[in-house]
């Protein structure tokens, strides 16, 4: 017997990594691992964009995960120094320190 | 055979790093298992034959921004531990309902598809090699604007990083 991986392999496992990455971001509370958590959610998109790329013959699906790269290495580079300089003022990376405009 | 069996022990990789993400204490941890997914991706775009985005994947991510956590990382410390305590109250349920929502939604669109996620959409009868050539084919003349724009974003981020570095009462970096 022989098995075809069709697209909607892909895909499920694309939504099952997006759904841990959204999980932990929400249970846990040091900044870096929320931070890597939303790289976990980055990535899984670009496995539906390769995906989808796969499925329909065109590479413009892999030229919308080039952009994605570039974009989470902006927003890796400009969120870990925002890290950094509030880890300097506070000496703590929880959420929880970080509650100043709360309102 | 051997594609479905390389496909499941990828994707068992993939979400084994996703759990080390989500659940080690040591934010060092943490960082190897998304090491460990990072490749794993890179490995699995390389069967599904986009080998230019799974080489940038293990350069850029697996390369690059992944010395930049570990960096940040050792900067900050491990050696603080993390507390558990709510600071919302009913947090936990209230994860534990987005999760169950979200794992209906999947549930119910993989029923009422019959599992055939892609059905409205017939199929390619060919496939794509993602070499460089034809990755930059394309971006070179349909996206050349999103290029364009992409590294103005590169250029402001950098910026950015380092006026966030520069700390104005020393007047040094």
């Amino acid at each position: 017997m022989d098995i075809q991986i069709t697209t909607d392999w892909y895909l499920t496992l694309a939504a099952i990594l997006f759904s841990l990455g959204a999980i932990g971001m929400m249970i846990r509370k040091n900044v870096l691992i929320m931070f890597m958590c939303v790289e976990l959610m980055l990535n899984s998109v670009n496995l539906t964009f390769v995906a989808a790329s796969r499925h329909f013959g065109s590479s413009d699906g892999q030229v919308a995960v080039l952009f994605i790269l570039v974009v989470a290495a902006a927003e890796a580079v400009v969120g870990l120094a925002i890290i950094v300089s509030i880890f300097s003022k506070k000496q703590s990376a929880s959420v929880d320190d970080l509650s100043l405009s709360k309102g | 055979m051997i594609q479905l069996g390389g496909f499941i022990l990828l994707a068992l990789l993939i979400l084994l790093g996703a759990a080390v993400v989500i659940f080690a204490k040591n934010p060092v941890h943490n960082a190897m298992g998304l090491v460990l997914t990072l490749l794993s991706l890179a490995a699995l775009y390389l069967t599904m034959s986009a080998t230019f985005i799974a080489m940038v994947q293990i350069l850029v991510y697996a390369g690059a921004v992944m010395t930049l956590f570990l960096f940040v990382i050792m900067m900050i410390g491990v050696d603080k531990e993390e507390d558990r305590k709510e600071s919302i109250r009913g947090q936990t349920f209230l994860v534990l309902g987005v999760v169950l929502l979200l794992m209906g939604v999947l549930t119910y669109a993989s029923i009422i598809s019959g599992f055939r996620w892609d059905l409205l959409f017939p199929q390619a009868g060919y496939v794509v090699e993602g070499t460089p050539d034809s990755v930059a084919s394309i971006l070179f003349t349909a996206w050349v604007l999103p290029f364009e724009a992409v590294s103005i974003l590169l250029v402001v981020a950098t910026a950015a990083a380092i006026g966030l570095a520069y700390d104005r009462n020393k007047r040094e970096l």
